[in-house]
């Protein structure tokens, strides 16, 4: 199972945990899971068209997957997504 | 009698005022750095700008943009959200030109950049901390509503911030490395700096060059959103340009720019720290050719926070401060 960080403004829908495990071979199926876990994240993960919402950043890792295969990016069993929200870049 | 040839070619010019003086930023080889022989790696140093930061090529596109497009006269007063170096910038640009400069900043930044604000005459207005850069955006958007004497050249939104890099720093580095660079690295804040490289070095040289985008993971202090609604992607951002995008942590920031320091003698700011990382990351996985980061400012505005001396686990606010 990956690990999913969950970040400050998700938890309470997740009862507060800041990290879950979950099951899934790819980024949408572990998401869809957490959504299985949890039905109060889906409207904040998704949109209405079942597409990550834009304010989401997904990583695999350290690493965006939007630009990667965005959903369909393989996901190991050793791998970490974090959550994140659209934040402005800093000292700009 | 004869003048002798320069020794130091290129000679970085003569300029009518610090204004245009602007750019011409050295490309320096940091050979420390590079994981492998065949890959060589460069730092842009946009910190040898006339405020130490690359932002003095978009506070000039920006204001000149205003002007070209008579959008503010003399006297008028500029309003920009900003966490440090953009408003830093403005600030000179904007007293040498004429102009006022009103900033909105983080209340947790530190504290060289209020010192620096104030030296070049800007009126600071300090936005929520705890609502990182987003808290400074949304006050600025308010308070250019609310008051339409005001003109906000607004660099997440503006066209002429990407535009100072398609039509400079881009150009620069392609004269530099004729032609052959295979990977440029930047930070992503307001994306200027990535957009407008990204687009040129792409155009001029195709898929051979990828675009690498390194963000900071902002702290969990600093992520003070009560929905993902409040969430924020800068207009200008067109994340087609990326190939990739690797967030780097404050710590790992704060240790590459520690690492720059020791091995290279370059003294920069804390993205640049993260830029560097994902830059060697990146050569490591290229077999040869050439790899260009920016260093995006150099280090004089974070001294008060010990990061060049204290163990990094001493360094106080660590997750809380917007460092970039």
């Amino acid at each position: 199972m990956a690990t999913i960080r969950i970040p400050p403004v998700l938890r309470a829908s997740v009862g507060g945990e800041r990290e879950l495990q979950a099951d899934g071979g790819n980024v949408g199926e572990i998401l869809r899971t957490l959504v299985e876990e949890h039905p109060s994240t889906e409207s904040q993960l998704f949109g209405a068209d079942g597409t990550l919402n834009r304010y989401v950043n997904v990583y695999l890792n350290d690493e965006d997957v939007r630009v990667l295969d965005g959903l369909d990016t393989a996901v190991e069993s050793s791998d970490t997504l974090v959550i994140l929200p659209a934040m402005a870049g800093g000292a700009r | 009698m004869a003048v002798p040839p320069l020794q130091n070619r290129p000679c970085s010019g003569r300029y009518s005022d610090i204004v245009a003086s602007i750019g011409h930023t050295p490309l320096v080889e940091l050979k420390r750095l590079s994981p492998k022989p065949g890959v060589r790696i460069w730092a842009k140093l946009e910190s040898h700008n006339p405020t130490g930061s690359v932002k003095d090529r978009v506070g000039r596109a920006l204001i000149e943009d205003a002007e070209e497009k008579g959008l503010i006269s003399k006297g008028q007063t500029i309003l920009e959200p900003t966490s440090g170096n953009t408003g830093i910038s403005l600030a000179m640009i904007a007293s040498r030109k004429g102009y006022k400069l009103r900033v909105v900043m983080p209340d947790n930044v530190t504290k060289e950049r209020t010192q620096l604000l104030q030296m070049y005459g800007a009126e600071i207005i300090y936005s929520d901390g705890s609502k990182g850069s987003n808290g400074a955006v949304e006050m600025a958007l308010e308070l250019a509503a609310a008051d339409p004497s005001l003109y906000m050249p607004y660099q997440y939104g503006n066209q002429a911030n990407p535009l100072a890099h398609y039509n400079g720093t881009a150009l620069e580095i392609l004269e530099d490395l004729d032609g052959h660079v295979d990977a440029f690295v930047a930070g992503l804040g307001t994306g200027g700096t990535l957009m407008g490289n990204g687009r040129r070095l792409t155009e001029e040289l195709g898929d051979a060059v990828k675009i690498v985008a390194a963000e900071p993971m902002q702290g969990e202090p600093v992520q003070g959103l009560r929905s993902l609604e409040d969430g924020f992607i800068p207009p200008i951002i067109d994340i087609s340009v990326l190939d990739r995008k690797i967030f780097v942590t404050n710590r790992d920031a704060i240790l590459w720019t520690r690492k720059l320091l020791d091995e290279e003698g370059l003294f920069a700011g804390v993205s640049t720290g993260a830029i560097a990382r994902v830059a060697v990351r990146i050569a490591g996985e290229m077999d040869e050719g050439n790899v260009v980061f920016i260093v995006a400012d150099d280090g004089w505005k974070y001294l008060s926070s010990g990061i060049y001396t204290l163990p990094v686990d001493e360094v106080e606010n660590l997750d809380s401060t917007v460092w970039w």
